[in-house]
């Protein structure tokens, strides 16, 4: 449909320098980051905060310009938020509660134009079963519990079959078992639709079960550190913490670093 | 944490089975039709209307002076009378109509001013600056201005109704959208709405518990006003209304028509309230799960 081919790479982020304003502040959130994103990618932007992941997500949604840099998707630069591009929060109540859990889904088809009201409905009922939860298709968001909610959102998100889907720390809410739980889910839906997705988190382990690829960002201002392959998903259990333990290191070096030198002057 | 390796004091491990829930004595069981009663919220309002008849009633008799104080009874023989055999339903008619009227034209020049507030900086600063303004002042202090600028009609009513309805619609409304979450405004700027769209599809419905309670406080001034300015100017182009029926009847001495009066603000108010508010919110915003 748009150009930049197969080959190149359908989310390009050069030399991104983000800001934004506090009350009293201008903060430098992310200083002239660099990564590409290519189709079906499980891209994982991973540091601890106020590495500028959120914002720099924010920034691809199109609810902030770079002051210097680009943001590219399929070639067009982003300037606002779009369907194109669709978001899963990590807050319970990105649900609209005057809406079902069909209705959640079906919203963004019908409002954005892309679909009339009856295949709208057959899409949205497809993604709910998707995610399981077909039998919950008319309660209202305020009947579910926090995981299914996440759920209807996702579901929501893919039903658009987005460009790239965007998710900011979807699952950083949830108990520990729940969270386990909709990792696996996300990969198998993956393994069915191949959508490529862009995903923010804090934590490790979660990063290397996810994603096919992971940025490191350093924290304030967050600057790449390093992009990395991720293991296979048969990878073995001890493959998988000396990959922890490496990510840790690198992300967390300068950190240890710093408390050495505190323990020193004390 | 993994330092810790033996508990402090050695105890065997537990592994239990749970019990079938058949061996419980109750899982589940309906309520008992008195409970159910009483969880009906008209039901004890009912109740409660009755307890304060009855009291009303007892001290009337009391009392004995019919001229102060006419009992519950005599005014609703007195409602019901004015109701079918005199003019107390036109009266009410022609007060509602022009309540409508101005409740209407009011809520529409609070959306149109709520929409400017909410799309640009400058506009929210002129609603904030009208409303500290004109807020406080009683619409019944602009009655003399209003009978000047429109003369004698309903025009003049329908004037200070709207003042009394607009500020405080306008103010819970922009509250509202104020407070609407950060996650939601980013949902629906997520989906490619813009300008009204996005006013309609995501702000209203997020905002409606406080657009509710603007309308309703609305509501409840614009009777006060309503009335307020019937019984200081009294007819307006011929046929009166309520505040205009409690007036004459209070010159005539007629207490428990003027009873009755007031009892057909009350019973409207009750029955808006009740009915007409109620299914309003059982329909939105409790079923929305954003009130209890």
């Amino acid at each position: 449909m748009k150009n930049a081919g197969p080959q190149g790479p359908l989310l390009a982020v050069r030399g991104v320098t983000l800001q934004y304003k506090t009350k009293d502040h201008l903060v430098t959130a992310t200083y002239r980051v660099d990564f590409d994103v290519h189709r079906s990618d499980r891209f994982i932007l991973l540091g601890p905060s106020g590495c500028g992941k959120s914002t720099l997500l924010k920034a691809v949604g199109g609810y902030m310009k770079p002051i210097e840099g680009e943001i590219r998707l399929k070639g067009d630069a982003v300037t606002r938020p779009g369907p194109d591009r669709m978001m899963v929060f990590q807050e319970f109540d990105q649900l609209l509660p005057w809406r079902t859990v069909r209705e959640n889904v079906m919203f963004p088809l019908q409002a954005s134009g892309r679909l009339p009201r009856r295949a709208a409905e057959e899409k949205a009922l497809e993604y709910i079963a998707k995610v399981n939860l077909t039998p919950f298709a008319d309660n209202f968001p305020h009947t579910l519990s926090g995981g299914m909610k996440q759920r209807v959102a996702i579901a929501r998100g893919m039903a658009m079959e987005p460009d790239i889907l965007l998710m900011d720390e979807p699952f950083a809410a949830l108990d520990a078992l729940t969270r386990r739980k909709m990792q696996d889910e996300l990969l198998a839906l993956w393994e069915g639709t191949r959508f490529t997705v862009l995903f923010v988190t804090h934590s490790i382990p979660e990063a290397i079960k996810i994603g096919s690829r992971i940025l490191l960002l350093s924290p304030h201002p967050g600057q790449v550190k390093a992009e990395l392959a991720s293991l296979p998903s048969d990878a073995s259990g001890a493959d998988i913490s000396a990959f922890e333990q490496r990510i840790h290191s690198m992300l967390f070096a300068d950190a240890v670093e710093e408390a050495v030198v505190e323990k020193v002057h004390a | 944490m993994n330092t810790v390796s033996t508990a402090p004091v050695a105890r065997p491990e537990i592994v239990r089975e749970p019990v079938s829930s058949s061996a419980f004595g109750i899982v589940q069981k309906p309520l008992s039709t008195w409970e159910r009663i009483t969880n009906v919220g008209a039901v004890r309002k009912c109740a409660l209307l009755v307890v304060i008849a009855v009291i009303w009633e007892l001290y009337a008799r009391e009392l004995d002076n019919p001229l102060l104080f006419p009992t519950f009874s005599a005014t609703v023989e007195a409602f019901f009378q004015g109701l079918f055999g005199g003019d107390l339903f036109t009266k009410a008619m022609t007060s509602m109509k022009v309540l409508l009227m101005g409740y209407a034209a009011g809520i529409a020049c609070a959306a149109v001013l709520t929409i400017v507030a909410i799309t640009s900086r400058i506009g929210t600063d002129l609603l904030e600056l009208l409303t500290s303004m004109f807020n406080p002042l009683p619409a019944i202090a602009l009655l003399p201005l209003a009978l000047i600028w429109f003369g004698l009609g309903a025009g003049s009513i329908v004037f200070v109704i709207i003042h009394s309805v607009l500020w405080a619609v306008a103010l819970n409304t922009h509250s509202g959208f104020l407070a609407v979450s950060n996650t939601l405004r980013m949902v629906g700027r997520n989906y490619g709405l813009r300008g009204l769209p996005y006013v309609a599809r995501i702000l209203i419905p997020a905002a409606f518990p406080s657009i509710l309670t603007g309308l309703k406080i609305g509501w409840a001034f614009a009777w006060r006003t309503l009335i307020a300015a019937e019984l200081v100017f009294g007819v307006s182009s011929g046929s009166g209304g309520l505040g205009w029926f409690i007036y004459e009847n209070k010159n005539q001495l007629e207490i428990p028509n003027v009873f009755a009066g007031l009892f057909t603000v009350i019973v409207i108010g009750l029955i808006v309230e009740n009915v007409v508010f109620r299914v309003i919110e059982a329909r939105t915003v409790r079923k929305w799960g954003l009130q209890s």
